[in-house]
C-alpha cells in the first residue's frame, strides 16, 4: 500500500525506452504558447535587415513565371491547356512553393536545431509546426498575385471560369502542408544519423517537381505510357483540383483525392511515431 | 523529508569517435542480437568506465554508470567533478535533453534547466520579445511571462535597452537577461549549470541570493553543477562527486568539497621513486612535489596560504655547474613563469650526494585555480647540457580563501594575484 502511494508522487518519470505508440499530443499541447510566439517569431523576423523587405514575396514568382513562360512554354511548347500562362503557372509555383517550403523545413529541423534542443526540452514537434504555419504568409502573398493575374486576365475575357470546388482551396493547403510536415519528418528522423541522405533528399525534391504537374498539365500525358505512374504521385490531384476549381480546366476526382489524403494520413502517422522515438537521443548522434 | 529526485541505476552509454562510421552495419547486428537471436546488446557490456586520460579499447564508454541517489524536497545539492566526470551528462538527463541508455530518473515537479541561459535568443528580436520566447522555451505559458514581465525587466537591470534588439547587447546584458527569465520561472526543480561564472560581481550577488530564496523560501529543490567550489560551498546543502561517471561521494557539503579539493590534488601534486625513473649522467630525480607550507602533501592548498615546492634529488659524481628551471602553467597550458634557484644554488659546489631544495611560493599570489609544473636540469660544459626535462610532472590545485555569503565569489582575471604595497593618502 505505502510503495504504491509513493508511486504515485512522481510526476516525471524518465526512462530509456518510450511506448511504441507514442505522439507526445498532451506535451504539444502544454507548449501551445511556444507554438504561437514561434509563429510570430519567425514572421517578424522572416525579412528583418533585407533592402526589399516583404518584396522579395513578389519578385521570385514574377521571375519564376517569366523563366517557366520561356523554357516550358517557349523553348519546350508545353501546353497549358488554354489556361493562360501566367495563371497556369502562378498557380503551380504557390502550391509547389508551400509544400516545398513545408518539406525542406522539417526535413531540417533537427540537425538545424541541434543548438537550442542540446540544451534545453520542449517538444521538438513545435518548431516543424510553427514553421509550416509561418510559411503561410509567403503563401498568402502569393495567392494574392494570382488573383491579381488572374483578375487581369478574366477582365481581358481570357475563356477560365471559376466554379464551387475552388472554395476546398484552404483544405488542399492543408493536405499540402501536412504531406510536406510528415515527409519531413521521416527524413529528419534518419538524417540525424545517416548524413549523406540529406543532400540525397534535395536532389530528389528538385526531380519530384517535375514528377509533379506544375508546369504542365496532366491532360498532356493521358494515353502515354508514363501517365499512369504520375497518378501515383499522392500530391498530384490537388494541384489538378485547384487549377480545375479556379479555371474550370484540369482533374477533379474524388477517388484520386481520397488516394491522396489516405497517403497522407499514413505517413503523417508514420512521420509523428518515428520523430518521437528519434527526438529523445539524437542530440547524441547528430 | 520526501524525496524530489531519485535517480535509479542510470547509465549513459556513448559512441566514441565518429558516429556513423559502420552504424549502420553495428545496428543491424544489434537488432540481430537482440530481437532475432533474444540475447543480451552486445555492445553494452564493453563499455569502458569514463577516464578521459587512459585510452580504452572499445568504441563505447559510459558517460555515466549505475547512478543511484535521492534529492529532498527543498535541498539545493551540488554536483562536482572534474571536466569529463560525467556531470553536465547527469543534468541533461535530467533535464530531458537525451535519454539515459538505461535506469529510470523519477522527479516530482516541473523540471527547469539552466543548461545555458538565454537559449532561444533571436538577436533580431528585442529584448522583451526574447524574454518572452525564452519564457516559453523553458515551459512557462505566456500568461505567466505577461504577469512577471516587469519583475523580470526589473531584475535583469536592462530596461533602457528592453526594445532593442539584443545583437546590439554586450554579452554581459544577455546573460542577465536570460538568467533574469530562469530565475522568475517556478519550477519546483531548479537545473543550474555553471551560470555564475559570468556576470560582473554585482550581478553574481543578485543571482546567488535569488537561488537562495528559490531554495529557501519555497522549497524548491535545486542541482547545481560548478568547478567554483566557493559557490558550491555558499549554495549548497548537500554535494556529490562524480569521478568517471559513477558516484564518489555523497554527503555534506563542507566535507564532500574538502574531501574533493584533496583527492583532486593528492594525485599529481606528488612524486616519488624508489628506483630513479627520470636519471641521466649522474643525476637523480628522487622526490617532487608541491604542498601547504609545514603541511602533508594531502592537505588542501589555499591561497591564502604559503605554499612549498620540494625536490629532493642524488647526484652520483660531482657536477658542476648545477642548476634546476621549472616553467609554471595554468591550466590552459600557457606558461606563467619560470623559476628556480638562481645563483644561490648554482654557484655552489655540487659533490656527489643527497639534495633537497625548497622553494616558497608566498600566500596570495598564485590566483586559485589548477597549475602545472615543468622540470628541468642543467649542466655546463662547452656548451648546455640538458640533464633532464620533463613536462608536466606534477600538478597541484590551489583553493580559494573564504568568501563569506554574498562575497565574490568569481575568479578574478590572471593567474596571479599579487598583493602590492598600495598607499592611499588624502591630499585636500
Amino acid at each position: 500500500m505505502k510503495q504504491q502511494s509513493e508511486q504515485q508522487e512522481w510526476t516525471t518519470v524518465i526512462k530509456p525506452k518510450r511506448k511504441f505508440f507514442s505522439f507526445g499530443l498532451k506535451d504539444l499541447w502544454r507548449y501551445r504558447d511556444l507554438y504561437s510566439i514561434y509563429v510570430v517569431r519567425n514572421i517578424t523576423t522572416m525579412y528583418k535587415q533585407t533592402v526589399l523587405g516583404p518584396l522579395w514575396f513578389f519578385i521570385e514568382p514574377v521571375c519564376s513565371i517569366v523563366m517557366y513562360m520561356l523554357v516550358f512554354g517557349g523553348i519546350a511548347g508545353i501546353s497549358t491547356d488554354g489556361i493562360p500562362q501566367p495563371v497556369f503557372y502562378m498557380s503551380g509555383i504557390m502550391l509547389w512553393g508551400y509544400f516545398s517550403a513545408c518539406f525542406s523545413s522539417s526535413a531540417n529541423v533537427l540537425a538545424g536545431h541541434a543548438g537550442i534542443f542540446g540544451k534545453v526540452y520542449f517538444p521538438r514537434m513545435i518548431i516543424p509546426l510553427a514553421t509550416i504555419t509561418s510559411n503561410l504568409v509567403r503563401t498568402g502573398v502569393h495567392l494574392l498575385l494570382f488573383i491579381g493575374i488572374y483578375i487581369y486576365y478574366v477582365y481581358h475575357g481570357a475563356p477560365i471560369a471559376p466554379n464551387w470546388t475552388l472554395f476546398l482551396f484552404p483544405v488542399y493547403l492543408i493536405i499540402l502542408a501536412l504531406m510536406g510536415l510528415s515527409w519531413g519528418l521521416i527524413v529528419t528522423a534518419m538524417t540525424t544519423k545517416y548524413r549523406d541522405l540529406r543532400m540525397f533528399v534535395t536532389f530528389m525534391l528538385r526531380l519530384f517537381m517535375y514528377a509533379t504537374p506544375v508546369i504542365y498539365p496532366l491532360s498532356i500525358a493521358a494515353g502515354k505510357s508514363y501517365g499512369r505512374f504520375l497518378k501515383y504521385n499522392p500530391i498530384s490531384p490537388f494541384f489538378e483540383a485547384f487549377r480545375y476549381g479556379a479555371t474550370g480546366v484540369g482533374t477533379f476526382d474524388w477517388s484520386w483525392m481520397l488516394y491522396g489524403i489516405s497517403v497522407m494520413v499514413v505517413s503523417l502517422v508514420l512521420g509523428m511515431l518515428v520523430f518521437n522515438r528519434v527526438e529523445k537521443n539524437f542530440i547524441d548522434t547528430v | 523529508m520526501t524525496k524530489a529526485i531519485s535517480f535509479q541505476n542510470v547509465s549513459k552509454l556513448y559512441n566514441l569517435g565518429l558516429v556513423g562510421t559502420g552504424t549502420f552495419t553495428n545496428d543491424v547486428y544489434r537488432w540481430f542480437k537482440t530481437a532475432v537471436l533474444r540475447q543480451e546488446d552486445p555492445y553494452m557490456k564493453v563499455g569502458e568506465t569514463n577516464d578521459r586520460s587512459t585510452s580504452g579499447n572499445s568504441q563505447f564508454v559510459w558517460a555515466l554508470k549505475d547512478i543511484t541517489f535521492d534529492v529532498e524536497e527543498g535541498d539545493v545539492v551540488g554536483i562536482i567533478g572534474k571536466n569529463g566526470a560525467g556531470k553536465s551528462t547527469l543534468l541533461k538527463l535530467l533535464s530531458r535533453v537525451t535519454g539515459p541508455t538505461t535506469g529510470v530518473i523519477k522527479a516530482k515537479g516541473r523540471i527547469a534547466s539552466l543548461l545555458e541561459v538565454g537559449t532561444g535568443f533571436h538577436p533580431e528580436l528585442t529584448g522583451r520579445e526574447n524574454i518572452y520566447m525564452n519564457g516559453a522555451i523553458l515551459g512557462m505559458t505566456k500568461a505567466e511571462i505577461r504577469s512577471k514581465l516587469d519583475e523580470i525587466i526589473d531584475f535583469s537591470g536592462c530596461e533602457r535597452y528592453i526594445d532593442t534588439p539584443v545583437k546590439r547587447y554586450s554579452s554581459g546584458m544577455m546573460v542577465r537577461l536570460g538568467f533574469a527569465v530562469a530565475a522568475h520561472l517556478e519550477p519546483e526543480i531548479l537545473v543550474v549549470d555553471e551560470v555564475l561564472a559570468v556576470g560582473d560581481a554585482e550581478f553574481q550577488k543578485k543571482a546567488i541570493g535569488k537561488m537562495k530564496d528559490v531554495s529557501k523560501g519555497d522549497g524548491r529543490t535545486v542541482l547545481f553543477v560548478s568547478h567554483n567550489m566557493t559557490s558550491i560551498r555558499a549554495l549548497c546543502k548537500h554535494g556529490v562527486i562524480l569521478k568517471n561517471g559513477m558516484v564518489d561521494v555523497v554527503g555534506d557539503v563542507d566535507s564532500v568539497v574538502s574531501q574533493y579539493l584533496r583527492g583532486d590534488s593528492s594525485s599529481d601534486n606528488y612524486k616519488r621513486w624508489e628506483t630513479p625513473a627520470i636519471m641521466k649522467n649522474g643525476f637523480e630525480l628522487l622526490e617532487i612535489g608541491m604542498r601547504k607550507k609545514g603541511g602533508d602533501y594531502e592537505s588542501v592548498i589555499r591561497m591564502d596560504q604559503d605554499m612549498e615546492l620540494l625536490i629532493r634529488y642524488r647526484l652520483t659524481k660531482a657536477i658542476d655547474p648545477f642548476w634546476i628551471t621549472m616553467h609554471m602553467k595554468n591550466e590552459r597550458g600557457e606558461k606563467i613563469f619560470s623559476f628556480g634557484g638562481g645563483g644561490r644554488c648554482y654557484d655552489k659546489k655540487h659533490e656527489a650526494g643527497e639534495y633537497l631544495q625548497t622553494c616558497t611560493i608566498p600566500a596570495n599570489f598564485l590566483n586559485w585555480g589548477n597549475y602545472v609544473v615543468d622540470f628541468m636540469a642543467f649542466t655546463q660544459d662547452h656548451h648546455i647540457e640538458c640533464l633532464a626535462d620533463e613536462q608536466d610532472i606534477i600538478s597541484f590545485t590551489v583553493a580559494n580563501r573564504q568568501v563569506a555569503i554574498g562575497g565574490y565569489m568569481g575568479k578574478e582575471p590572471g593567474d596571479v594575484t599579487p598583493t602590492f604595497d598600495f598607499v592611499e593618502e588624502k591630499l585636500k
